[in-house]
């Protein structure tokens, strides 16, 4: 639990910590900002230590109230998929933050300042256990983001920033009043806590199952909307390539590696929990809308002549991926779903801190301009293949066992029922290879035709340094999973488990039984029951 | 009796301090002659014991004393010391505080430093703290004419400007009329029910002894002379050009603390008529007067949002987006709950932190003759005022309602009573005008932060004294913004 804290709480100090530093030492507020992050990284690795893999509840849970008239607490707590995505932030964030040191050149005390700031955010969302504190920490994402967009952003940075700020708002406002609307009908109607109002997840989720379907629907799409914007899943991804495209390098590794992952643990965190049965009457929409994208996302990176926007273009695609196996409601599919989340976060960010690499070099991100590249930075080239190669899906790396996954989830699905769902998105996985391998052959091979790229250097050390733990990751996963989805298995199983029930009324796995550690303040409830 | 004469002076104290030192001052003014420091000091010493025993008599619950007391010696049952007034006392005397620190420069800036302003601003004060104490409808009349008639004054204060002459004319000619309206609704309730004070008002209505079209027919015209004072829709059209052609300071006060004290008199209306009415066997009437309110309350949203993204004036945007707060606050009396009440309060209050703030850096950066007020001039601002710019993105991120500010958990609470109430199409109404305003909002910060600057150089020095009335406005605008269980649980424990 302390470690739990810390691994919140000491980005904020650090962000803190840099408003005191003069900001002429620039190269003590990098490494002050850099230490920062790798000590969160550290505590966040005891968090392993603490956490019992076969307990399939929430874990390492800290309860205070906050608001006692309306029962908001700083509730947390961790499962399987919480710790996983918590390891993913702590460990992309201090790489974003070592990979800025020569990107960024003016502002440096805002900028580190904001992106530990932003590091705060994305922890709490991922560990928060109370709808009012997840709201708070969804919508702290902005802020930071706003500034380091529109600030060291690109040519249209401003139209960028500004359509992201108003998309996420124009999304999370509905879940404020779901969030209202649902505290205050648990609270009164099921639950009947003291002042008929509460955010509590764990004693929502406890009557989730007995809201009324009628009120479930628009609950359902209060909640996911937000969730679909942030993912996200056609025709909600405008936003994306936009933004993507003009943030500065870190923030796109950020935005790729962490943020959009928001939506899709919403998703099941709030969607499916909370939800279940207007996640059965829409699981075939949303799937459809998941295959959609799949193809329209591979299609139009296709044609793109910016490797970043194709970059971002993919991760349309590759969330769909994610979507898809979330939908299909099974283990398979939900566990293939989380580990899809880190792989495209470790894939997709090492391809967009490739290209900040070349542009770094040449301040230019066409296709057109390259070419050869591999003549004379051979190191790069390396790294660039198995980012690529990762966010291909090929066997042995990452991408390829979250993709197998979802697919079998689709396939085996009994609440999907059909098995188109995973013929068409496969064909995802082909398009995948196409525009991937046609940018890298256009980008790297062949010879130098632009006099510009003759002299350009190899990757330095700092590069070498940044590359290589995620390498370490994306070998790591595609060779022996089993390391990580063990650590969301239980927690998966017990969520099948209850929506199965729901559905057919009987459960399929088995779970050890490890009760859940009843709250002192909810007796009252308990008598209710 | 000498006992219970004591008793209410020591409970009174607040009110009947500022009231009697708000006198003394203007005739402080005659006798210091050119020294303008008394003044501003003397002035700052009234409001802050108005605070310090305000909040005396409020922590330490002494307002309880109050009805031990068999009879008011001083005020005959017209004042009303309960722990709500003492917080709406706290709140005034702050605003007015801020007001004044902020002032004092800004009006030396624009050469126009006169010693009535700071007498006008206590005696407004003074008038919204009779207001917060009223325990009868006549009173509660006298309070608003009494702050009504300073701020008009007080919107005239540059009398040399066009613009402030302009608005304070307006203002008068409107506002006057708005007063019939709240007099003429007055004498109707009174016809009805055959009494002015709120307690015998809540008997007469529980013992169904009252005329029921003339009561909701005085309510209405109560309602819509209150309209008037917090600018709601369609009483509105007043307020953008008053609060652009006044002051900027005083702006900051007229929009905040002036609507603070507008609602105030909404929740008595509310608490003493509606409330008890609702329960009675013929209650239908009150919940039309409800969905008028509530429609209302969403036009005036959106109304005030819609405008403002056509501003390219700061001044004017904060005068524009300030009309749609007061339908945010509306939305707490159509809950009419005591939830709503204290939502209705608790945005009152951090809405006074963040607007006064606001036009307090607004003020801080206008030219001599009210000149560099365009977006444009804002450009690149966080190079040459970080520390301004970073306060501006606290008060503008929390009037857009982004957590974690305090203007956010205002909302917060406020759509929370609202669907409470059944009213869950106003919440989605105010959340698609809380969008609206999110991107004007972000406009200028668009320019402060994204934009270098260009021909502008800032004429203006960095704030001195107006410094400590940013300090404490953003400070409070981020604390109630994380920890606002201690007003909130005081609001919700005294209603």
């Amino acid at each position: 639990m302390t470690e739990l804290f810390l691994t919140l709480f000491i980005p904020l100090i650090g962000s803190f910590a840099l408003l005191f530093i003069n900001k002429e030492q620039v190269k003590l507020i990098k490494y002050v900002a850099f230490g920062f992050s790798v000590i969160a990284f550290i505590v966040s690795l005891t968090l392993l230590l603490q956490f019992n893999s076969d307990n399939p509840n929430l874990q390492l849970t800290y309860e205070k109230v906050w608001i006692p008239s309306l029962d908001i607490g700083f509730r947390v707590g961790i499962d399987g998929m919480s710790l996983l995505l918590v390891l993913l932030t702590t460990f992309i964030s201090p790489i974003a933050i070592f990979s800025s040191f020569d990107a960024i050149k003016k502002r440096e005390k805002s900028y580190y300042s904001l992106l530990l700031l932003l590091q705060f955010a994305m922890t709490g969302v991922f560990i928060s256990l109370d709808l009012f504190l997840f709201y708070i920490f969804w919508e702290l994402i902005l802020i930071p983001m706003y500034f380091i967009i529109g600030i060291w952003g690109g040519k249209d940075r401003i139209y960028a920033t500004v359509k992201f700020f108003l998309f996420t708002m124009f999304g999370s406002l509905p879940m404020l009043v779901g969030v209202i609307w649902l505290g205050q009908f648990v609270g009164t109607h099921l639950a009947h806590v003291p002042n008929g109002f509460t955010t509590n997840y764990e004693l929502i989720r406890q009557y989730s199952h007995f809201i009324p379907l009628d009120y479930q629907k628009w609950l359902f799409w209060a909640f996911a909307l937000s969730f679909l914007i942030k993912v996200p899943v056609f025709p909600l991804h405008t936003w994306l390539p936009d933004a993507h495209t003009e943030a500065p390098t870190a923030g796109s590794v950020i935005l790729a590696g962490v943020l959009l992952k928001m939506g899709t643990y919403g998703l099941i965190r709030f969607n499916l929990e909370l939800f279940p049965q207007a996640s059965f009457m829409y699981a075939s929409l949303i799937s459809w809308l998941a295959v959609f994208g799949i193809v329209y996302g591979a299609l139009v990176a296709m044609v793109q002549s910016d490797v970043k926007r194709l970059v971002a273009y993919s991760s349309v695609s590759h969330l769909g991926f994610v979507v898809l196996g979330i939908f299909s409601m099974t283990v398979e599919g939900i566990q293939g779903a989380i580990i899809q989340m880190v792989n495209h976060g470790l894939s997709t960010g090492m391809l967009f801190l490739c290209v900040g690499v070349l542009y770094e070099r040449r301040h230019t991100r066409e296709i057109e301009e390259f070419g050869g590249i591999a003549r004379i930075m051979p190191a790069f080239t390396v790294f660039f293949a198995i980012a690529m190669l990762a966010s291909v899906g090929l066997p042995g790396l990452n991408g390829f066992v979250g993709e197998f996954l979802n697919l079998l989830g689709a396939f085996k699905s009994p609440f999907l029922g059909s098995i188109w769902y995973s013929v068409i998105s496969a064909t995802g996985v082909i398009f995948a290879a196409v525009y991937l391998l046609w940018m890298f052959r256009r980008v790297m091979f062949g010879t130098i035709t632009n006099p510009a790229n003759h002299g350009l250097k190899d990757i330095n050390k700092r590069e070498w340094a940044t590359f290589l733990p995620i390498v370490l990751f994306i070998i790591w996963i595609g060779i022996y999973p089993s390391t990580f989805l063990q650590l969301s298995e239980n927690s998966t199983k017990k969520l099948v488990n209850k929506l199965e029930k729901i559905k057919f009324g009987k459960e399929r796995y088995e779970l050890p039984v490890i009760p859940e550690i009843s709250k002192p303040n909810n007796s009252n409830i308990e008598n209710n029951q | 009796m000498a006992n219970e004469l004591l008793k209410e002076l020591a409970l009174g104290f607040p009110i009947f301090f500022i009231s009697a030192t708000g006198i003394l001052l203007i005739i402080l003014d005659a006798i210091t002659g050119k020294n303008k420091k008394i003044n501003y000091i003397f002035a700052i010493t009234i409001l802050a014991i108005t605070i310090v025993s305000a909040g005396w008599i409020l922590l330490n619950q002494f307002y309880n004393e109050a009805s031990n007391l068999a009879s008011f010696p001083i005020s005959m049952g017209m004042l009303a010391y309960n722990g709500y007034a003492y917080i709406f006392d706290v709140i005034f005397a702050v605003a007015a505080l801020l007001t004044i620190i902020a002032a004092r420069e800004y009006n030396q800036r624009a050469e126009f430093e006169y010693k009535e302003f700071y007498s006008l601003v206590v005696l407004a004060t003074s008038g919204m703290m009779m207001i917060a104490h009223s325990a009868d409808l006549l009173l509660m009349f006298i309070g608003i004419e009494f702050m009504s008639i300073t701020f008009y004054v007080l919107a005239g204060y540059f009398r040399k400007r066009l613009t402030s002459v302009e608005a304070a004319l307006k203002y008068f000619l409107l506002g006057a009329f708005a007063s019939g309206f709240l007099l003429y609704g007055i004498a109707l309730v009174y016809g009805a029910t055959g009494t002015m004070t709120f307690q015998s008002i809540s008997q007469k209505i529980i013992a169904q002894d009252y005329n029921n079209l003339y009561l909701i027919l005085g309510i209405t015209l109560v309602f819509i002379g209150l309209s008037f004072k917090i600018a709601a829709f369609p009483f509105h059209q007043w307020a953008p050009d008053v609060y652009d052609g006044a002051p900027t300071v005083i702006s900051g006060f007229l929009s905040t603390a002036g609507k603070a004290a507008a609602i105030f008199a909404f929740i008595l209306i509310g608490k003493n008529i509606m409330f008890v009415a609702i329960k009675t066997l013929d209650s239908s009437h009150i919940t039309t007067l409800q969905n008028i309110l509530a429609v209302l309350s969403a036009a005036t949203m959106l109304i005030g949002n819609i405008t403002a993204i056509a501003q390219n004036n700061v001044k004017r945007m904060l005068a524009y987006s300030s009309v749609a707060h007061a339908g945010y606050m509306l939305m707490g009396i159509v809950a009419n709950t005591p939830d709503g009440w204290a939502g209705a309060s608790f945005y009152a209050a951090v809405y006074m932190f963040m607007q006064i703030g606001s036009f307090a850096i607004v003020a801080n950066l206008e030219g001599k003759d009210g000149e560099y007020l365009e977006f444009s001039h804002y450009s690149g601002l966080y190079k040459t005022r970080p520390l301004i710019s970073a306060m501006m993105v606290v008060f503008l991120l929390s009037l857009a309602g982004i957590p974690p500010f305090a203007g956010f958990f205002g909302k917060y609470y406020i759509f929370k009573s609202a669907i409470d109430a059944g009213y869950l199409w106003l919440t989605i109404v105010g959340i698609i005008s809380s969008l609206i305003s999110v991107y004007f909002y972000l406009r200028l910060l668009i320019y402060i932060y994204f934009r270098e600057a260009t021909e502008f150089v800032l004429h203006t020095s960095e704030p001195r004294a107006a410094g400590f009335t940013l300090l404490i406005s953003a400070a409070l605008t981020v604390l109630l913004g994380i920890f606002p269980s201690y007003l909130i649980e005081l609001l919700l424990y005294l209603r």
